[in-house]
């Protein structure tokens, strides 16, 4: 529906106008095409449109069409949000050679046809929408993005599975990796399991020679005992400050041999590792196959840090290798990429107090049952209770905890079920006990994860449909002394049930790291309510962030189990190797400039700039922006007095006509009042 | 006569306007009177802009930026937040009730809160008389000659 316009006088610009269906989205709410017929009188407008799908090829081909044989000088197209695809649509303009910063979109989905339930509302929302866009665009300018070289070295963080696949996948390419991991060995909570499910692998077997390969590999260098400080920079060129902690062995003498640990006296409760349930000294790795395998001394417990005086491992070492008076040192590296993969907590069980962590004995977390279960555990792979002899004769595994559940998170923790019921499997095959299964639904949704539910079934595990009332000690039927009873109501056969075992393992879920808001601020990227890292789009960009340059993958993301893990690492790494293959990016061209013959040199701008982009010229008495560290934010605009400092596609002129185009369409209509209309 | 709230929301590209985009995906419904002008942060809109759109005849506009130390460019926000409560004052001493502009923080991954939001200024602003009868029925402020020699002489 092509139409001449008769307010052509007004804008010399000739515009296009595209309204989406978005299939029934946006039509099945928005009057379409009445929209694309009202924008066709709209100032400018020499095509008004509208098309079943326009981020389709044909919807794009149809813009690449217009602007070449219309002879179109601007662009809009109204349909879901810029964030999904205004690239898509400057991407078309492009191609037909129009410049990409004369297109620009009206969200007629997200902020329009799925929020609002009146039709006739909607479609009158919807005008005002494109309105404002065409308002705007016809006072867009075209710019040049600037283009900027990409460092190829990439940081990584966090050197659980995720990350050390990232790693590898990175480090292979050829490209330089800096991967920083916070405790003294990489491995993450992988290393700490015993097997995996379904296939029960052992997790070391399968781990450690990813580590062994991470730690040899001449394109990584491992940082750990490390944290990242601050971040500077932009998707090619970040600087990075980080600070290697004082491991008080020097790592170019070390040998690994393990005396120092044989020799120290002191024995202290390892808590991250051991999950509290064995011991590790003053000096230590956590575990035989750590990588690096050179230990580090916890300065908190250290005799010699305590009192001043011991220094047995220092005497004992046969390279001298420990160094009491090492300080922490503060890295500066330049990356072109950053992986954020920072894992997860386990949730807190002791914070549902009618289970008992903490209080009864042998009421174990998840994380404390794969130590025990783990053959290089503290009890050698015997499933024991706290007593660390006896052997139970039944147990009972209470799934979602802390999971699906109002008073914690409301989120299924996806991998508590087939954990569950690797624990089931295990504790039936090293002691024969009786295993009750306490679930609410089970949830086995994986390559060969429900056949393991099933063999699971077949093997005589019993589960019980309901959500945990209660764990006591407290006896009240004969048969229940010195054992943990299980209050529960089983909603499959809909009555109150008590039982008795010896063992209760909580299958804890999993949450953000405590620390997550912090890092994420860090890295300049967002997080959920429940604290997990945003993604740019829950399904077609589940590894990039709004940040360029940032990625995230694993469980940092939201909950994950190995194979998703693994597979956010390498997607994760993928995406950095494509950005580093281009060799140079295009940054925002959307950048402040001073006007120098306004500027009166009163450099207020200069203080509110976040980034010190902005430079006083003391010979010209003037303020200048420097544009590669201009990151287009404006704040300096809103900060300018005497207007004098403009920000490139936010003008004052582009926001006033995009405005002034809402508010002229909403005067429009507002001449029949509601009530009225009513 | 008694007109809808006419309201034009300035929206920060990285929190707010990502908000509004969850509450559209999670189908939440809202009045349709505000209108969203997508700017890249909150720092980004100067009292003027704000001024020259209740000017074109807005009853009502919003102003929201990330949560102070979300900020996408780490302080543009700062700004925001010490700015607006003055240009509040401003438009109370020039006969504009200030609750017609509201300042809030909006997370990207708080839709409902958006909604909400919009939900409560709708109302707020639809129990004010139409932006035009308010300057319409504004009484002028009274400068007395004496303070405005002062005025003066001090400039």
């Amino acid at each position: 529906m092509k139409k001449k316009n008769e307010n052509q006088a007004e804008v010399q610009e000739r515009i296009g106008v595209y309204v989406c269906h978005c299939g029934s989205n946006i039509a099945g709410v928005v009057d379409v095409s009445e929209v694309a017929r009202w924008a066709a009188q709209l100032p400018g407008v020499v095509v008004s449109r509208d098309y079943k799908f326009m981020c389709s090829s044909p919807g794009q081909a149809m813009i690449i069409k217009d602007i070449q044989e219309q002879g179109l000088t601007r662009v809009v197209v109204a349909s879901c949000s810029p964030h999904l695809h205004e690239g898509t649509f400057r991407g078309a303009c492009e191609r037909a050679g129009l410049n990409p910063y004369l297109f620009e979109m009206a969200n007629i989905r997200e902020q329009d046809a799925w929020v609002t339930s009146d039709k006739t509302e909607a479609t009158k929302k919807a005008k005002a929408l494109v309105a404002a866009a065409v308002g705007r665009v016809a006072h867009q300018q075209p710019l040049e993005a600037l283009l900027v070289p990409i460092d190829p070295n990439v940081l990584v963080v966090g050197g659980g599975i995720a990350g050390i696949q990232a790693a590898l996948e990175i480090a292979d390419s050829g490209n330089h990796v800096y991967l920083v991991e916070r405790e003294p060995s990489i491995g993450g909570h992988m290393a700490q399991f015993d097997k995996t499910f379904p296939t029960l692998d052992c997790a070391a077997c399968i781990l450690t020679p990813k580590m062994v390969s991470a730690g040899n590999h001449k394109n990584i260098t491992l940082l750990t005992w490390s944290e990242v400080e601050k971040v500077d920079g932009y998707v090619g060129n970040f600087t990075v400050t980080l600070r290697k902690r004082a491991r008080f062995v020097d790592e170019s003498l070390c040998t690994g041999c393990g005396v120092c640990q044989e020799k120290c006296p002191k024995k202290v409760i390892d808590e991250v590792f051991e999950a509290g349930l064995g011991y590790r000294k003053a000096i230590y790795r956590p575990f035989p196959q750590a990588v690096p395998n050179y230990p580090v001394i916890d300065k908190n417990n250290c005799i010699f840090f305590e009192k001043g005086t011991c220094k047995a491992c220092e005497k004992f070492c046969p390279t001298g290798a420990i160094k009491f008076d090492q300080q922490d040192e503060i890295l500066t590296i330049e990356v072109g990429n950053i992986i954020l993969a920072t894992g997860y907590d386990l949730f807190d069980a002791r914070k549902v107090s009618n289970y008992g962590y903490g209080r009864l004995a042998n009421v174990f977390t998840s994380l404390e049952f794969e130590r025990l279960s783990n053959a290089a555990g503290p009890t050698g792979g015997n499933i024991v209770l706290r007593d660390g002899k006896t052997v139970p004769k039944s147990v009972a595994i209470v799934h979602c905890v802390g999971s699906r559940d109002k008073n914690y998170n409301n989120y299924c923790s996806a991998i508590c079920c087939m954990q569950s019921l690797k624990f089931a499997h295990l504790v039936k095959e090293k002691t024969g006990a009786t295993v009750y299964n306490f679930y609410i639904d089970i949830r086995t949704p994986g390559k060969g994860y429900d056949e393991f539910y099933q063999r699971l079934i077949e093997e005589g595990t019993l589960f019980v449909r309901g959500k945990v009332a209660e764990i006591t000690d407290v006896a009240r039927e004969p048969g229940e002394e010195g054992k943990l009873i299980v209050q529960v109501e089983d909603t499959l056969v809909g009555k109150q049930r008590r039982i008795p075992v010896d063992m209760v393992i909580l299958s804890a879920g999993l949450q953000a790291r405590a620390d997550a808001k912090e890092v994420a601020q860090k890295f300049g990227i967002s997080c959920s309510a429940d604290q997990w890292f945003i993604e740019k789009h829950p399904k077609l960009d589940p590894v990039a962030t709004m940040t360029d340059g940032v990625f995230i993958a694993g469980a940092c993301q939201g909950p994950k189990d190995i194979p998703a893990s693994v597979a956010q690492g390498a997607a994760a790494a993928a995406r950095v190797l494509s950005i580093i293959g281009q060799q140079q990016i295009q940054i925002e061209a959307a950048t402040a400039i001073v006007d120098e013959e306004t500027c009166v040199g009163c450099q207020q701008c200069i203080a509110s700039c976040p980034y010190q982009a902005i430079i006083y010229l003391e010979d010209k008495g003037k303020a200048y922006v420097q544009e590669a560290l201009c990151k287009g934010c404006g704040t300096c605009v809103g900060t300018c007095l005497p207007k004098c400092i403009s920000l490139k596609h936010f003008t004052d002129d582009q926001l006033v006509a995009e405005m002034v185009g809402a508010m002229r369409t909403m005067k429009e209509f507002e001449l029949i009042p509601m009530e009225a209309a009513a | 006569m008694n007109t809808e709230p006419k309201i034009i929301g300035f929206l920060c590209n990285w929190c707010s306007y990502r908000g509004a985009d969850g509450a559209g995906m999670a189908r939440l419904k809202y009045p349709p009177n505000v209108k969203i002008i997508r700017v890249p942060c909150s720092g980004r809109i100067s009292p003027e802009l704000v001024l020259r759109t209740f000017r074109e005849g807005a009853d009502g506009v919003m102003v929201l930026g990330c949560h102070i130390g979300d900020c996408h460019y780490s302080t543009g926000n700062h700004r925001t937040a010490k700015r607006m409560p003055v240009l509040k004052k401003l438009l109370e001493y020039s006969g504009i009730e200030p609750q017609r502009l509201y300042v809030n923080w909006v997370s990207a991954a708080e839709g409902e809160k958006f909604a909400n939001i919009i939900h409560e200024f709708t109302e707020q602003i639809r129990a004010l008389p139409p932006f035009r009868e308010t300057m319409e029925s504004r009484t002028p402020i009274e400068i007395k000659p004496a303070e405005k020699e002062a005025v003066w002489t001090s400039a």
